[in-house]
């Protein structure tokens, strides 16, 4: 760059245009029944699309052209065209659905039902339910494997992670993990499944192959009460290196080695942390914060949080667009 | 003879059998196939369970609002089984419910050696104080662990308290010091008391008089309620009620009414009622309890909804310390993989048993006197107004422990 380019561009005040700062990203609020869009650059909200009530579980389709949320209290998921940020559509879901997952070939949709002990299996195409799976008491976390031939639920009140073989729609497997499971989450090489367990406050890590818990992380922060420890939202860098774990109402983030899983470093975000989503260039991560209503942003290059963004009411689910 | 054994034998493993398809509704019918990692297809290991309450007359509310029950508690016992055998099938054990219920002139020992005969040695009592001391002083029930799910009597956690005993409903000094945290936290702290004539209402009243003590809050004035109990259908019913009571609830300056009336005779005629212009806490108006229709907070929407499903109705309190009591004996279950009665006892009085019950923290039992130590909701009449303990009330072991009768203060030696 020649010293006058540079001079101008220092003049104007532009910094070198990062990607992460084109990112938009998007907030499901559970109770103002809304989805937040948030500039990633500006660090603003750019608009608020109205959805069906008490919208939680949210994510994109395979090319990203369109948005499913769940809308629990409506029994549905609203599907939001991105270009034109409206609800275009609807699908079927089975009742109360929270969470769900879409396979990595971008069809179906496996939907966790928490009032009836049931995992529904949505085809996005012909916008029908075309299976349902039993599985423990209340049915929330969804993880599917990389290549997408096991899908992981957790049952929150049974306490297990069940693995279910996704061409048969049959459960081989269920391990029993700590109280309250919530989050299923497998790493990008498909070998392991963590799993988060909100009352018993640890993270399990289990096998994907022989099915065993090989680890339980746990977490101490000075000052705060165990039972605060709650942990919910889970996620890995694509590098598999590091993992990050929203702990509720301990309104923190704890940053973990996902080698040794030892904790790094327990980061302040806002009330009640629920999710989390990295920036598509893993250079930001952003925690959705339950119960002050805010995103907290943070640049996981200076390794701390950087700024809170005001979106909707509960703030419960995030994800990222570049 | 050889015919007749045949038939027995017959009748016994469908009745069995069809119990255990009951829990079994499967919509894909390949799902439904726990042992495919497993090996061995063994039986299922059974965990037994006994429900004992006394017959009654069904509860009448004094407001119209609520139903009239006579099945407390047993729904609530029922749906933790379901729970509990949803589990079960994935770890090839099964939950039974065995219900007793007392006639009302009957001996609740004989139906406690009954239980014991048929094999429980996991009792969930619904009894008040009387029949649960009996039923715990019975020789067949020392070798059982049994859970007091609805009586509130301080003295059981203190004087009276026995090793076989766990408290699964908060006592009464865990509901009036809920309920003063919050009064004192919003500087509520003089009060009118009015308290009803019988023995709970005054038992109430004490558990106040102490919280009050303990939080520095102020008792203005004491007024007994001595009107006549009334038929709660009347067709001139307001008028008296309105001038009655307005003089009644004349006192000295005071920020709320504390209203001691367990016996639901009079508490709902005092709100908008009272001379001054003051809320109404206690048993009625802002209530201090183990569960409530208005809470929905940490995924406790799904239990209502399971409940009111299966029993038409509202979870009363006593539904919910049933549940919470068998979904302890099925919590054990899932982390001994035992069916023995005296392991899954250990377990569940030992350090590393937490039972998540939908009030935001996972709950255990005070090594000291055997209570459940839980958060206490605060329940408005159409809404939840706040969870004890407050913040600000601090404790060197867990919070919870700011409510009732802490480890150096129990009086209980028996243990």
């Amino acid at each position: 760059m020649s010293i006058a380019r540079g001079a101008l561009l220092a003049l104007l005040g532009l910094a070198t245009l990062s990607p992460a700062e084109a990112d938009t990203i998007f907030v499901s609020n559970e109770k103002s029944n809304t989805v937040s869009v948030v500039d990633g650059g500006k660090l603003q909200v750019l608009s608020t699309i109205k959805v069906g009530r008490r919208p939680r579980g949210i994510t994109f389709n395979h090319d990203q052209s369109l948005i499913y949320v769940c809308v629990g209290d409506d029994n549905r998921i609203d599907v939001i065209d991105v270009a034109t940020q409206k609800v275009v559509d609807r699908l079927p879901s089975g009742p109360d659905p929270e969470l769900f997952v879409l396979e990595p070939k971008g069809r179906l949709l496996y939907v966790a039902n928490e009032d009836d002990n049931m995992v529904s299996v949505v085809d996005t195409e012909a916008k029908k339910i075309i299976g349902e799976i039993q599985v423990g008491v209340e049915p929330e976390g969804m993880g599917i494997s990389p290549d997408g031939k096991f899908l992981v639920n957790t049952s929150e009140t049974t306490n297990m992670a069940h693995f279910i073989d996704t061409s048969t729609h049959q459960i081989v497997d269920n391990v029993l993990v700590d109280a309250r499971p919530r989050v299923a989450r497998f790493t990008g090489d498909g070998k392991f499944v963590w799993v988060s367990s909100e009352v018993g406050g640890t993270v399990s890590i289990i096998d994907a192959a022989t099915r065993k818990v090989v680890h339980k992380i746990e977490f101490a922060i000075q000052g705060v009460p165990r039972e605060a420890i709650q942990p919910v939202g889970i996620q890995i860098t694509g590098d598999q290196q590091r993992a990050f774990v929203a702990l509720g109402p301990a309104n923190r983030v704890a940053e973990v080695d996902a080698k040794t899983y030892e904790v790094k470093r327990y980061h302040l975000v806002g009330q009640r942390v629920w999710n989390l989503a990295l920036s598509p260039d893993e250079k930001r991560l952003y925690t959705t914060n339950g119960v002050s209503n805010d995103m907290s942003v943070m640049d996981l290059e200076r390794g701390r949080v950087v700024k809170s963004i005001s979106v909707g009411g509960a703030p419960w689910g995030v994800i990222v667009k570049p | 003879m050889r015919g007749l054994f045949l038939l027995i034998l017959a009748w016994a493993i469908l009745s069995g059998a069809s119990a255990w398809a009951a829990d079994q509704t499967v919509t894909n019918p390949t799902a439904a196939n726990p042992t495919a990692a497993n090996p061995t297809a063994t039986d299922p290991i059974s965990v037994r369970i006994g429900y004992l309450t006394r017959a009654e007359e069904p509860r009448t509310p004094l407001t119209f609002l609520e139903p009239e029950t006579d099945d407390e508690g047993a729904q609530g016992a029922r749906l933790a089984i379901t729970d509990n055998n949803t589990t079960g099938r994935f770890l090839n054990q099964r939950f039974e419910l065995v219900e007793a219920t007392v006639p009302t002139d009957g001996s609740v020992e004989d139906a406690v050696r009954d239980l014991a005969g048929q094999g429980v040695r996991l009792l969930v009592a619904d009894l008040r104080k009387d029949d649960l001391l009996a039923a715990a002083a019975v020789p067949e029930a020392r070798g059982m662990l049994i859970f007091n799910t609805r009586a509130p009597d301080d003295d059981l956690r203190n004087e009276r308290c026995l090793p076989n005993l766990l408290h699964v409903t908060p006592s009464r000094r865990m509901l009036a010091d809920a309920l003063t945290q919050y009064l004192v936290s919003r500087k509520w702290s003089n009060w009118l008391l009015v308290v009803g004539r019988t023995p709970e209402d005054e038992a109430f009243a004490e558990a106040m008089r102490a919280a009050a003590k303990r939080y520095r809050a102020k008792i203005v004035e004491e007024k007994k309620w001595t009107f006549e109990d009334a038929n709660r259908r009347v067709d001139t019913g307001h008028v008296t009620v309105q001038s009655e009571t307005l003089t009644f609830t004349q006192a000295g300056e005071h920020d709320v009414l504390v209203v001691a009336d367990e016996a639901d005779a009079f508490g709902e005629y005092l709100p908008y009622h009272t001379w001054l212009p003051r809320p109404v806490v206690g048993t009625q108006g802002m209530v201090p309890t183990a569960w409530s229709r208005v809470h929905e907070q940490w995924g406790a929407t799904q239990l209502h909804s399971r409940f009111e499903k299966q029993a038409g109705r509202w979870m009363r309190p006593r539904d919910y310390t049933a549940w919470m009591a068998i979904r302890a004996v099925g919590e054990a279950a899932t982390r001994t993989r035992s069916a023995d009665p005296a392991a899954l006892a250990a377990f569940i009085k030992g350090p590393d048993f937490t039972l998540p019950a939908f009030k935001g923290q996972g709950l255990s039992f005070r090594d000291w006197d055997g209570q459940l130590r839980q958060p206490v909701l605060l329940a408005g009449p159409r809404m939840l107004v706040s969870v004890s303990p407050q913040p600000g009330f601090l404790h060197q072991n867990s919070e919870l422990d700011t409510l009732g009768d802490d480890r150096p203060e129990s009086r209980c030696r028996s243990r």
